[in-house]
C-alpha cells in the first residue's frame, strides 16, 4: 500500500470537488473493496476523501411511490428495510446472497455498485492485465477463465462485474443519482452505469472524475414475484458463476437480468420479452453473439437452466 | 520405556479421565484471544522489526537484475535482503525446492527478497518498489502431458497374475480418476519472529514438528542445532503445511542476523499456495475384476503424480489399496513426473485422502455393475486376519465391517434406492453414498518431562504441538490419570524445543505417540516417588491426589518437588502388525436438477480408531476432516495456468474451502476399540482418518442422486450440467 493523505468531506459537492481537483484522489466509503485493492497496490490513490460523514444513509419514499436509497446506506440496512423486503424483494434477496454478514454491515450502496472485478489475474500484479495496467495485455483470455464473462467481452478484457445488488437494481430499472464537482447533479439509468470493456477495460463505469454517487432511486414497485438465484461453487461466500434476478408476472411476462456473465448486469429487454416462450428462448436471445471460452461456455447452459428453475418456481 | 509387546491390562482399562469427553483446557485462552499465535508474540522480545516477503513473478528462469535502491530509501526501511546478492541457503532432508538465495527461480512466488522495516505497512510499501527483471525459462507444468513419460517410483506391488485375472474376470471396472492440487490454507498463515543473542537463535514460530524443524533449520542455515531454539505453543492449523521450515522462518533468521533486530515475518496469504508446499494433483487408474459373487480377483491401482525436478515423491494415492480389500491378483504402482510447479509435500492424510476418491468410487461402480449393495461388496472382500499377500502381518484391530453395519443402521442406508436418479424432492435429485476409509496409524518415539510440585501439582513439558487438535487436553488427561490427580492439577507446556523431543503432530501419529511418551515419563516419576518414600511405584495406586502403597497412604507431594523424564520407544514387534484406523462414511446429497448445485444434507462417519482419548476433541477432528472432505470433493482446486506455471487462484477468494452453509449436519460415532499393539494407552489418532473416504461418499451420493458419474475432482457443476435431466 502506498502512503496517502486523508480527509473527511462535509458535503457532497465538497467531496466531489476534492476528488476532482487532485490527481490520484479517490472516495472511500466502507473500504471493504478499496482497502483490499490498495494493499495489493492494484489501486494506489494518493489521497482519500472519506464520504462517511455525508448524511447519505437514509432510505426515503419518493413522490412517485418509489424509494431513494442514500449512497451510504449499508447493504444490511437496505436488505432489511421493510419496504424493500415487501416491494423490492429481488433486491433483498440479491444483497443477502452476497459476501458475509460482517461485510454487508460495512459495505455501502455506492461502494457495492463500484466494486471491481474478481478476475484472478487482475489480482496478481505479476500478470498482464489491461484493466489493472492499460494495454499490458490480458492474461485471462487464454488462461483460467472459468469465472469470467461470456458475453459483451472484448479482446482486451473478459472480466465480469462480480456484484449481486446491481443485478437486482438493473431489473428494477434503478437510477443512480450523482453530484458533479461543479455542484450540479446528474442521473444515470442502471443500464448505462456500468460499461462494456471494449478498448478501455480499465474503465468500469460511466462516472466522471470526482463524480459522487449520492443516491440510487427505485421507481414505484412493479409487483410480480421476485427471484434471485445465485449459482456458485459453494453455498455461501463466493461470487456468482451465474445469477438470475427476475420479476415474473402471472401471465408469464416479466423482467430478467443475469449476473456473473458480463462486465455489467446483463439485461436484454428484447430477450425478456420472450419470457412467455420459456428460458431457452430468452437465453438464446440474451446471449446472442456471446463469445465464451472453453472454460466458461457452461455459463450459457447454466444461465438457461437457472432461469428455467426460476420460471418453474414462479409457476408452482 | 520400551514398548516391546502388546499392552496387557493396565490402568487405562479402568480409566476415569482418559476416554471421557473433556473440554479443551486451552479453550478459554483460545476463545478469548489470549492464546498468542506466533505473529502475536509481542512480549517475547522487544523492538521487533517487520519483514515482508517478495515472491518471484515467474515460475522458472533467472533473475537478471534486481533494483532495490528505491526500497532501501523508502521510509522506515532497515534492510533489504536480495536473493541475487546472497548465497543460496542450504537444504534439509525436508525441503526440496530452494528456500532463498541466488538468482535461479524454480517456482512461482519463490522468495526472492525480504524487506525489513519499522512497521508492517512500511515494509509492504517498500517491497512494491523493488524492480526485478527476469530471463524466463521454459518449464513443464502439465501433469497430463507428462503422464506417459513419468517414471515409476520404486517397485510395483504385485501379487499373482493381475493381467490374466483381470482379462478373465466376468465383471470389471476400468476407470481413470483425477484429483487436483490442494492447498492447506490454515487460518493462521506461516509466521515467525526470529532473534539472535550471540550465536543463539530463537524462533517463535508456527510449526508442527519442533525437533525435525530445529535440525532442518540447522542444516539450512549451517548452524549447530544446539544453538537453535524453536517455540510454537499454539498453531492456527497446519494440516501438514507446517511440518517444515519455510521461507518465513528462514528469512526471519537471516533478516534478524542482518539487522541485529528481532524480525517478525508472516507469509502473506497470496503467497502461501505457490511459495509453500501443496498436495499434488493425481491421475489414477483403477481396475477391478470380480466374480459374480463380488469377490475381487484382480485389483489394479496406478497413480501418476509429480514433484519438483530435484527430489520428492508424488502424492502416493495408492497407499490404502494393498490393505483395504482382499484380492489375489494385484498390480499397484506409483509414477512420479518432474514438474516445475511448487514443491509438493504432505497434506492431511497424504496419499490416502485422494486415493480414496478413486478407489472408493471404483468400488461403488463395481457394486452397481454386480447389482450388489456397496456394503455387501466390501464385506465379501474383507481380508482375513492378515494383510492380503503378507501372511506374517496381522491386522492388530480391524472393525471395518462393524463400522459399515452400524453406520448403515444409523444412517438409514436401507432406504437408499440402488437405482440412481430416481429419488426426487421438489427440484432436487436426492441420493445417498457411502465409502470405506483406511488410514495407517504409525507411531514415533516421543519424550516428555513431568514435574511434581510439593503441593501435588503436576506439570508436563514436551515439545509436542497442539495444532488445534486438542493435544494439550489429551496430554493433561494422560498425566492426570497416571498421577492420580484431577485434571486441573495438571499444567501442560508444549511446543518448545527446550523440552524433551516428542513425536510432533503429523501423519496421525501425534496423539498415540505423545500420550504414550507422557505416560512413560509419569511412570518414571511414580518410580522416583516410590524410591523416595520406600514403595514400588509400579504397584502403588495413584488416585485422588493420594498414593496407596500396601497399607500406607501418602499425599502425592509427600516426597517433595521432583521431576522425571522418559520417552516411549516403540519396539520392532509393531512391524508384525498392520496397525490402522478404519471408518465407514455416509452422505446424503440433494442435487438441484436445474442448476446442478450440490447441497449436502447429512454426513456420518463411524470410526474404528482405538481407544478414544477425548471423544469431544476426537469428534472435532473428524467433523473438521469431513468438512475438509466436502471442499476436496466439491470445490477445492489449485488451478494451474500451464502457460505461466503457477496456481492462479492463490487466495481464499479463489481457492474455495467449504463454508458452514456447505455442512448442515454431521454425525460421528466411535466404536472405541482399544488396540493393545499401538501403545500402552491403546489409543490411535483420528485426525486423518476423517478425510479418508467422505469425499468418495459424497461422489457416490451425487451419482446415486443423478445417475451421472464424474471422475474428475472437484465435482463442480460445469462438469455435468449437460448431463442433467432435460428441461421440460
Ligand atoms: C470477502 C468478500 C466477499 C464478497 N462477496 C461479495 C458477493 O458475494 N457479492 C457482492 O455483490 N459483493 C461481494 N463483495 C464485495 C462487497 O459487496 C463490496 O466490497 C462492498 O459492497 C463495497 O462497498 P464499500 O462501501 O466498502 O466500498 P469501498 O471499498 O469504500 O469503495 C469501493 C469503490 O467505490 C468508490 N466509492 C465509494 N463510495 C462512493 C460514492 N459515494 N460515490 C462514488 N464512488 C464511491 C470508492 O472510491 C471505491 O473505488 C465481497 C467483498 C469481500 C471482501
Ligand atoms: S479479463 Fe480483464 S481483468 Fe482479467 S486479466 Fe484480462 S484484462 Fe485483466
Amino acid at each position: 500500500m502506498k502512503a496517502f493523505t486523508y480527509e473527511r468531506a462535509k458535503s457532497p459537492a465538497e467531496a466531489a470537488a476534492a476528488v476532482a481537483g487532485r490527481e490520484g484522489a479517490k472516495f472511500i466509503a466502507g473500504g471493504t473493496n478499496l482497502l483490499d485493492l490498495m494493499k495489493l497496490e492494484i489501486e494506489a490513490p494518493t489521497h482519500l476523501v472519506d464520504v462517511q460523514d455525508l448524511a447519505l444513509d437514509k432510505i426515503e419514499e419518493t413522490n412517485d411511490g418509489g424509494l431513494r436509497i442514500g449512497a451510504l446506506v449499508t447493504n444490511t440496512a437496505l436488505a432489511a428495510h421493510p419496504k424493500v423486503r415487501k416491494d423490492y424483494a429481488v433486491l433483498t434477496r440479491a444483497i443477502v446472497a452476497g459476501a458475509s454478514g460482517q461485510l454487508r454491515n460495512k459495505a455501502t450502496t455506492a461502494g457495492n455498485l463500484l466494486q471491481r472485478t474478481r478476475c484472478p489475474y487482475f489480482y496478481d500484479p505479476n500478470m498482464p492485465c489491461n484493466k489493472r495496467v492499460p494495454n499490458s495485455g490480458c492474461a485471462a483470455a487464454e488462461g483460467f477463465s472459468r469465472q469470467l464473462a461470456v458475453v459483451g467481452t472484448s479482446d482486451k478484457c473478459i472480466a465480469t462485474y462480480p456484484g449481486d445488488m446491481a443485478i437486482a437494481m438493473r431489473v428494477l430499472d434503478a437510477v443512480v443519482e450523482t453530484v458533479l464537482p461543479d455542484g450540479k447533479t446528474r442521473t444515470i439509468p442502471m443500464a448505462e452505469f456500468h460499461r462494456l470493456p471494449g478498448d478501455k477495460p480499465w474503465l468500469d463505469n460511466t462516472l466522471g472524475k470526482g463524480e459522487l454517487i449520492v443516491s440510487v432511486r427505485l421507481p414505484a414497485p412493479v409487483g410480480g414475484q421476485h427471484f434471485y438465484h445465485k449459482v456458485r461453487d459453494r453455498r455461501s461466500y463466493a461470487f456468482a458463476l451465474v445469477s438470475v434476478a427476475a420479476i415474473l408476472n402471472d401471465d408469464g411476462s416479466g423482467r430478467v437480468a443475469f449476473g456473473g456473465v458480463a462486465h455489467k448486469p446483463w439485461r436484454v429487454e428484447a430477450a425478456e420479452a420472450l419470457l412467455p416462450q420459456g428460458a431457452g428462448a430468452v437465453v438464446a436471445k440474451a446471449f446472442e453473439g456471446a463469445s465464451p471460452t472453453e472454460h466458461n461456455k457452461y455459463k450459457i447452459t447454466l444461465a438457461e437452466r437457472t432461469l428455467a428453475g426460476v420460471i418453474a418456481e414462479a409457476r408452482s | 520405556m520400551k514398548f516391546d509387546a502388546p499392552a496387557g491390562k493396565n490402568l487405562f482399562d479402568n480409566a476415569r479421565i482418559v476416554g471421557k469427553s473433556t473440554r479443551r483446557i486451552d479453550g478459554p485462552l483460545k476463545v478469548t484471544g489470549a492464546a498468542p499465535y506466533a505473529y502475536e508474540r509481542h512480549d517475547v522480545i522487544p523492538n521487533q522489526a517487520y519483514g515482508w516477503i517478495v515472491g518471484a513473478g515467474i515460475a522458472k528462469g533467472r533473475i537478471t537484475a534486481m533494483d532495490t535502491s528505491d526500497a532501501e530509501a523508502a521510509p522506515g526501511v532497515i534492510a533489504v535482503l536480495a536473493a541475487p546478492k546472497m548465497q543460496p541457503v542450504g537444504s534439509s532432508p525436508f525441503n526440496y525446492a530452494p528456500l532463498f538465495g541466488g538468482s535461479d527461480v524454480t517456482h512461482y512466488h519463490q522468495a526472492i527478497a525480504c524487506v525489513v522495516a519499522e512497521t508492517y505497512e512500511e515494509a509492504r510499501a517498500a517491497a512494491a518498489l523493488i524492480r526485478t527483471r527476469y530471463d524466463r525459462g521454459e518449464g513443464t507444468f502439465d501433469l497430463k502431458a507428462k503422464k506417459s513419460t513419468a517414471p515409476m517410483s520404486g517397485e510395483p506391488k504385485t501379487r499373482g497374475d493381475f493381467d490374466a485375472a483381470f482379462a478373465s474376470a466376468p465383471v470389471t471396472v476400468d476407470e481413470t480418476y483425477s484429483t487436483p492440487g490442494e492447498s492447506h490454507m490454515s487460518m493462521e498463515p506461516h509466521a515467525t519472529i526470529a532473534s539472535w543473542q550471540g550465536d543463539q537463535l530463537t524462533l517463535w514460530t508456527s510449526n508442527q514438528m519442533i525437533a525435525w524443524s530445529k535440525d532442518a533449520l540447522a542444516a539450512i542455515l549451517g548452524l549447530d542445532a544446539a544453538n537453535i531454539r524453536l517455540d510454537s505453543p499454539y498453531l492456527g492449523g497446519g494440516f501438514g503445511g507446517k511440518l517444515w521450515v519455510r521461507a518465513d522462518a528462514v528469512l526471519a533468521a537471516l533478516a534478524s542476523k542482518e539487522t541485529g533486530r528481532a524480525v517478525k515475518i508472516v507469509m502473506q496469504r497470496p503467497l502461501i499456495a505457490n511459495n509453500t508446499t501443496h498436495r499434488q494433483a493425481t491421475i489414477q487408474r483403477v481396475r477391478l475384476g470380480a466374480e459374480k459373487s463380488g469377490k475381487i480377483t484382480a485389483l489394479g491401482h496406478e497413480n501418476w503424480s509429480y514433484n519438483v525436478p530435484s527430489a520428492g515423491d508424488g502424492e502416493t494415492a495408492t497407499a490404502q489399496t494393498p490393505v483395504l480389500y482382499a484380492g489375489d491378483n494385484r498390480y499397484v504402482a506409483e509414477y512420479c513426473a518432474r514438474l516445475d510447479l511448487p514443491e509438493g509435500n504432505a497434506m492431511r492424510a497424504p496419499g490416502e485422502a485422494p486415493g480414496h476418491l478413486a478407489l472408493e468410487v471404483a468400488m461403488d461402480e463395481l457394486a452397481e455393475k454386480l447389482g450388489m449393495d456397496p456394503i455387501a461388496l466390501r464385506e465379501v472382500n474383507e481380508p482375513g486376519k492378515t494383510v492380503p499377500g503378507q501372511p506374517d502381518k496381522q491386522f492388530s484391530e480391524r472393525n471395518l465391517v462393524r463400522c459399515m453395519k452400524e453406520g448403515a443402521e444409523l444412517f438409514g442406508w436401507s432406504k437408499r434406492n440402488a437405482k440412481p436418479g430416481l429419488v426426487r424432492d421438489g427440484r432436487y435429485l436426492v441420493g445417498m453414498g457411502m465409502a470405506a476409509g483406511f488410514r495407517g496409524s504409525p507411531t514415533m518415539k516421543s519424550a516428555a518431562r513431568v514435574k511434581l510440585a510439593a503441593n501435588g501439582h503436576v506439570t508436563v513439558e514436551t515439545d509436542m504441538t497442539d495444532i488445534g487438535t486438542g493435544s494439550y487436553t489429551i496430554i493433561a488427561q494422560t498425566a492426570a490419570e497416571t498421577m492420580g490427580v484431577p485434571l486441573d492439577h495438571v499444567t501442560v507446556e508444549l511446543g518448545d524445543s527446550a523440552y524433551p523431543a516428542s513425536a510432533g503432530s503429523g501423519g496421525q501419529w501425534g496423539a498415540a505417540s505423545s500420550t504414550a511418551g507422557v505416560y512413560a515419563a509419569c511412570v518414571a516419576l511414580r518410580r522416583k516417588i516410590g524410591e523416595a518414600l520406600g514403595f514400588d511405584g509400579d504397584a502403588a495406586t495413584f488416585a485422588d491426589g493420594k498414593i496407596v502403597a500396601g497399607d500406607k497412604t501418602h499425599a502425592l507431594g509427600d516426597a517433595g518437588a521432583m521431576s522425571a523424564e522418559d520417552a516411549i520407544e516403540f519396539g520392532k514387534f509393531q512391524r508384525d502388525y498392520n496397525i490402522g484406523t478404519y471408518a465407514a462414511h455416509f452422505c446424503e446429497v440433494a442435487v438441484d436438477a436445474y442448476t446442478g448445485e450440490t447441497h449436502i444434507r447429512r454426513m456420518l462417519s463411524v470410526c474404528d480408531a482405538g481407544r478414544i482419548l477425548n471423544p469431544l476433541s476426537a469428534r472435532s477432528q473428524v467433523i473438521g476432516a469431513m468438512t475438509m472432505s466436502v471442499g476436496m470433493a466439491l470445490s477445492e482446486e489449485l488451478a494451474v495456468d500451464p502457460r505461466f506455471g503457477f496456481f492462479v487462484n492463490h487466495d481464499l477468494a479463489g481457492y474455495e474451502v467449504a463454508v458452514h452453509a456447505d455442512v448442515p449436519h454431521q454425525d460421528v460415532v466411535f466404536l472405541d476399540t482399544p488396540d493393545p499393539a499401538i501403545s500402552p494407552i491403546k489409543a490411535k489418532g483420528v485426525g486423518e482418518l476423517g478425510i479418508c473416504g467422505p469425499g468418495a461418499a459424497i461422489a457416490n451420493a451425487i451419482y446415486n442422486a443423478t445417475g451421472i458419474r464424474v471422475r474428475d475432482y472437484p465435482l463442480t457443476l460445469d462438469k455435468y450440467l449437460d448431463r442433467l435431466p432435460a428441461l421440460v
